[in-house]
């Protein structure tokens, strides 16, 4: 075979497999959606943060507007501290915006919501969202259910 | 008490040869890396050997990539089914392709594909005293013979494992979305918002590049370490479908005991 056409080939090869890590990169994985260091981090303190991780999904009204990018303990305040970067084109979230965690489906992954409240001022880098709401622990519930149960037997 | 001592020796004898051997092939490595610099003059080399170790190899790695994405896909479906869970098909396939599928099974298709056809080739050259050949003509055969190959396999496998993974993905989103009748949009969003550049696709890269070092240098090592006998290539080709294939089981345990606990 000439040296022509086997280098045309590893040509095709190269381009084939840097075409195939681009597609894997923008279709399958985050890289369109990583806005992850330029977004602006504001934090929460939750009483329970359940089953919440690092890089788990900040959301409002259902839509993904950034991500947690840090969960630690607050041993002044005995709460959970998370820090969430949010993407910078979400900048108009009021000072009394709440934060809550939340279950998507029955079993699935824990999130933070934000509810947007009425203030006329917005959040910015550090600030601090007052009104949190703890994730619900399913055995706390089911174990207040079986206490109200024999109560009332 | 005679016997006794007999075993002891051929225990004795066994580990200082697998020991010499670990040795060799370490002084091996440090006798071809640094002539990697003579592919910078003739670059020809190189391509011709990325032809015959990647290119060749693609058929096997994307008919492969497409029926190991398939099965994921029709696999994981019936098992998500019973929770109602089916959406989840696609971050199924694409993460177990992107962390493991894809960096494993295309190193042991290489291992298979290339790397006997490298310790055979090789091999064949060192008992037909080609190499000696060289040698006598000054032209260093580690240079020539061995870098080359050296290095188009260290660069064609993370392509090809890109490749299989990609072609994987494709092959599950056939099965989900055309066969299953899963919804398309579901299956890539559920997909980018699961899985991480760095974190999946980054370290699948970072495996399929040690996998393909590991790989090739077991495979040229036991072609210019072999007999040069008929018998002596023939167990050199088989050490090397053995050997790299455990290399990269074992290896993929301990980079994934690395990467992903967190």
């Amino acid at each position: 075979m000439s040296t022509r056409t086997i280098e045309i080939m590893v040509g095709l090869f190269v381009a084939a497999g840097i075409a195939a890590l681009f597609m894997l990169a923008m279709k399958v994985s985050n890289l369109a959606t990583y806005g992850g260091d330029e977004g602006y981090i504001i934090s929460a303190s939750f009483d329970n943060i359940g089953g919440l991780k690092v890089r788990s999904l900040v959301s409002a009204s259902g839509v993904r507007v950034g991500q947690v990018t840090g969960i630690e303990y607050d041993s002044d305040g005995y709460e959970a501290r998370v820090t969430m970067s949010i993407d910078p084109q979400y900048d108009k979230f009021p000072t009394d915006t709440a934060a809550s965690i939340m279950t998507s489906g029955l079993l699935g992954e824990q999130y933070v919501g934000l509810q947007p409240g009425a203030e006329e001022e917005y959040l910015k880098a550090g600030s601090e969202v007052e009104l949190t709401q703890s994730a619900l622990v399913l055995e706390q519930i089911i174990g207040q259910f079986l206490y109200n149960m024999a109560e009332e037997k | 008490m005679m016997l006794l001592f007999d075993k002891l020796q051929s225990l004795g004898h066994s580990s200082l040869t697998s020991l010499q051997r670990l040795g060799r092939g370490h002084v091996f490595l440090m006798q071809v890396l640094p002539a990697m610099e003579g592919m910078l003059f003739r670059p020809g080399l190189l391509i011709r050997q990325m032809y015959s170790v990647g290119v060749l190899t693609l058929l096997i790695i994307v008919v492969a990539g497409l029926f190991v994405g398939m099965v994921m896909a029709l696999q994981s479906y019936y098992a998500l089914v019973d929770f109602g869970a089916e959406d989840s098909v696609s971050v199924m396939v694409v993460l177990s392709l992107l962390r493991e599928l894809g960096p494993v099974v295309t190193a042991l298709l290489f291992a298979g594909r290339a790397g006997s056809a490298l310790t055979a080739e090789i091999g064949l050259m060192k008992a037909t005293e080609q190499l000696s050949g060289m040698e006598m003509m000054a032209v260093n055969p580690i240079e020539r013979v061995i870098a080359p190959r050296f290095l188009a396999g260290f660069l064609s496998m993370p392509l090809l494992a890109a490749i299989f993974s990609a072609v994987g993905v494709m092959g599950g989103y056939l099965v989900a979305v055309e066969l299953l009748g899963l919804d398309a949009g579901a299956f890539w969003s559920q997909a980018v918002s699961n899985v991480d550049l760095y974190h999946d696709l980054g370290n699948g890269m970072i495996k399929s590049a040690v996998f393909g070092f590991v790989v090739v240098w077991i495979a040229v090592f036991e072609g210019y370490d072999c007999v040069p006998t008929s018998d002596g290539l023939g167990k050199a080709t088989t050490r090397t479908v053995v050997h790299s294939s455990l290399a990269v089981l074992g290896l993929d345990f301990v980079l994934t005991a690395l990467m992903f606990s967190e």
